[in-house]
């Protein structure tokens, strides 16, 4: 009963995205626009986008002091560099380690959050509502200085931890509104079919509506991950000693000294790049769907 | 069996919180560990800002600490130029920002939801500065805007702009230097989710103006934008906020300078906070901006009528 009416809502959100018309039906009229008029601006966007990747892949390849536009003779010193003498080994691991930390409690603190939401009245919903979106105008930037006494208070500067936190707090408002809305998209009566079957609420959850909720956690997770591996200021402020830094932190390093060492600049990076884009090429297919349930349409 | 006890009862609302057997603190508990973290890590800040403006707070000069009742907020509004000057500056960094970001990526969004050859890649193509960060991006930049090596220095030879300079030091280049640099990355968030939107339009919409002879145009502006309507003016009002308060890009890639020209009012307060230690002054004028961005976003929701006429 309950495996079947699973199997049966299970489809439902793979058909958000509608298939391509075969290309044996006629083209609906309105789809005809002429080709050159998407190529075209197309390919001067997308120069524009480009560009800027090729410079600094070329930048962390060729030779120190080579003047020349393909990346050739091929060199992968400034790596070497960059990894073991600018401590970018170390950036990596303390970024990984908050990265990973920050997805974890986000998808899981807003996953419990987002479920009560979705799924029951309670008193303060309404106020807690209103907190969630009032917190999306609340500058974490701006937040520095009292953030920074309270993380003196626990002991916890040059700590990752307070990073981790810090990054967490700011996830949390609008993960748990996009977890809220998933879970609302699959029917209430697929639970209480559950319970029905002898399920407790715990267990309905897990076998019932987490499957359903998996590329919508994907989606959340991703952005806790990139963002958190990505943000620079409450690093900079929180983690003084050069063994806990992060990559960003390592980034503006390089680029603020006084005399750019631009290879090893380009190298690091690319560094920092790599997971991002690893990331983006695994959720890609998530994206769209993900968004288009729950982010604009409330 | 709970569901017995239910049906007996004729009215109905009772029955969701009976059918599952589970104690009526079960929101509060799953709400918990987000409202405590929220509690502690910002609703407790924002009260010790509110609390500082009030009071004369730099740890390096203990000995004036103490309370300076409306001190603060009398001289940011008669008294420190550089105040209005960032504000100025923030305004006009928010409204470029966001008009082209939203222009380009409406654009983008049309174009990559048409049926073409090699959709996918370019899909993938265009939204891929999205998830690059600020600092990084500012990194790229500073490649590209090296007056030695840079592409600079190839459009210089090309006649675009002269050599010697970067155009990140000259304050008559560096305002559309650091936009242009923003929205590399910015473009693709609006792209997405328009793009994400469009796919809900209803394709019969499009198939009975089509056979009621409306054009392209037309259609866009009668079925497209009032369909996009909710969704650009959340995601223009999201994005303002987050262009006015994100300080990643402009801390490392100008550094507010040369001479302060891009200094917006967050990266004012970071640096007055940060560098001067003057915690007092900073959390005055973080209310200042925290109050300007609420009465804005207000404002823009009444304004623009969000959620009004497709509900």
């Amino acid at each position: 009963m309950i495996t079947k009416e699973a199997t049966e809502a299970a489809p439902a959100p793979a058909r958000v995205a509608p298939a391509p018309p075969g290309p044996s039906k006629r083209r609906p009229a309105w789809d005809e626009v002429p080709r050159w008029q998407i190529y075209l601006p197309l390919s001067v966007y997308l120069v524009f986008t480009l560009i800027p990747f090729y410079w600094i892949l070329l930048f962390a390849l060729r030779p120190a002091g080579s003047t020349s536009l393909v990346p050739w003779p091929m060199t992968f010193d400034h790596f070497e560099k960059v990894w073991t003498d600018r401590s970018f080994g170390t950036f990596f691991q303390n970024s990984v380690l908050v990265g990973v930390a920050t997805l974890v409690m986000t998808t899981l603190v807003a996953l419990a959050g987002g479920y009560a939401l979705a799924r029951f009245d309670f008193r303060i919903k309404r106020g807690f509502m209103l907190a969630l979106l009032c917190s999306q105008f609340v500058p974490g930037a701006l937040l520095l200085v009292p953030l920074f006494e309270i993380f003196a208070e626990l002991r916890m500067i040059n700590s990752l931890g307070s990073v981790i936190i810090a990054e967490t707090v700011f996830q949390l408002p609008l993960s748990m509104i996009l977890i809220s809305n998933f879970i609302k998209n699959v029917p209430y009566s697929l639970e209480e079919a559950a319970w029905v079957d002898g399920c407790n609420r715990m267990r309905a959850f897990r076998v019932v509506v987490l499957p359903l909720l998996r590329p919508g956690l994907i989606a959340v997770g991703s952005f806790a991950f990139v963002h958190s591996w990505n943000h620079f200021l409450f690093a900079l402020m929180f983690l003084n000693n050069q063994e806990k830094q992060t990559i960003p932190v390592g980034l503006n390093t390089l680029m603020s000294a006084d005399s750019v060492d631009l290879g090893a600049l380009a190298a690091g990076g690319i560094i920092a790049a790599v997971p991002v884009v690893i990331v983006f090429a695994f959720i890609q297919k998530w994206l769209i769907t993900g968004f288009s349930a729950g982010a604009v349409k409330g | 069996m709970a569901q017995a006890a239910a049906v007996a009862k004729p009215p109905a609302p009772p029955r969701r919180r009976r059918a599952s057997a589970t104690p009526r603190r079960l929101p509060y508990l799953l709400i918990a560990p987000a409202a405590l973290l929220m509690l502690g890590f910002i609703a407790y800040p924002v009260v010790s800002v509110f609390y500082y403006s009030l009071q004369d707070y730099n740890p390096t000069k203990p000995w004036r600490n103490g309370y300076a009742g409306f001190d603060n907020f009398v001289r940011i509004f008669t008294d420190d130029p550089v105040f209005w000057d960032t504000l100025v500056f923030s305004a006009k960094w928010v409204f470029v920002e966001v008009g082209l970001q939203l222009l380009f990526g409406l654009a983008l969004a049309l174009i990559v939801n048409q049926t073409f050859v090699g959709r996918a890649l370019g899909r993938a193509l265009v939204f891929s500065p999205w998830a690059v960060s600020g600092v990084l991006t500012s990194a790229i930049w500073v490649l590209l805007y090296n007056s030695q090596t840079g592409i600079t220095r190839y459009l210089a030879d090309m006649g675009i702009g002269d050599y010697g300079t970067s155009w990140l030091s000259d304050t008559s280049t560096v305002f559309p230097a650091a936009i242009v640099a923003d929205l590399w990355r910015g473009v693709p968030f609006f792209a997405i989710l328009i793009l994400a939107d469009l796919q809900s339009v209803s394709k019969d919409l499009y198939e009975a103006a089509e056979v009621d002879g409306a054009s392209r145009i037309k259609q866009f502006w009668h079925i497209t934008l009032p369909h996009l309507k909710d969704a650009i003016i959340l995601s223009t009002l999201l994005r303002a906020v987050w262009e006015f308060n994100n300080v990643d890009l402009l801390y490392t890639l100008t550094g507010g300078g040369p001479a302060g020209e891009t200094t917006t009012l967050p990266l004012y307060i970071a640096n007055t906070s940060v560098d001067a230690h003057d915690f007092g002054y900073a959390s005055a004028l973080t209310t200042v901006a925290f109050v300007i961005l609420l009465f804005c976003s207000m404002v823009y929701l009444r304004l623009s009528k969000f959620g009004g006429d497709n509900k």
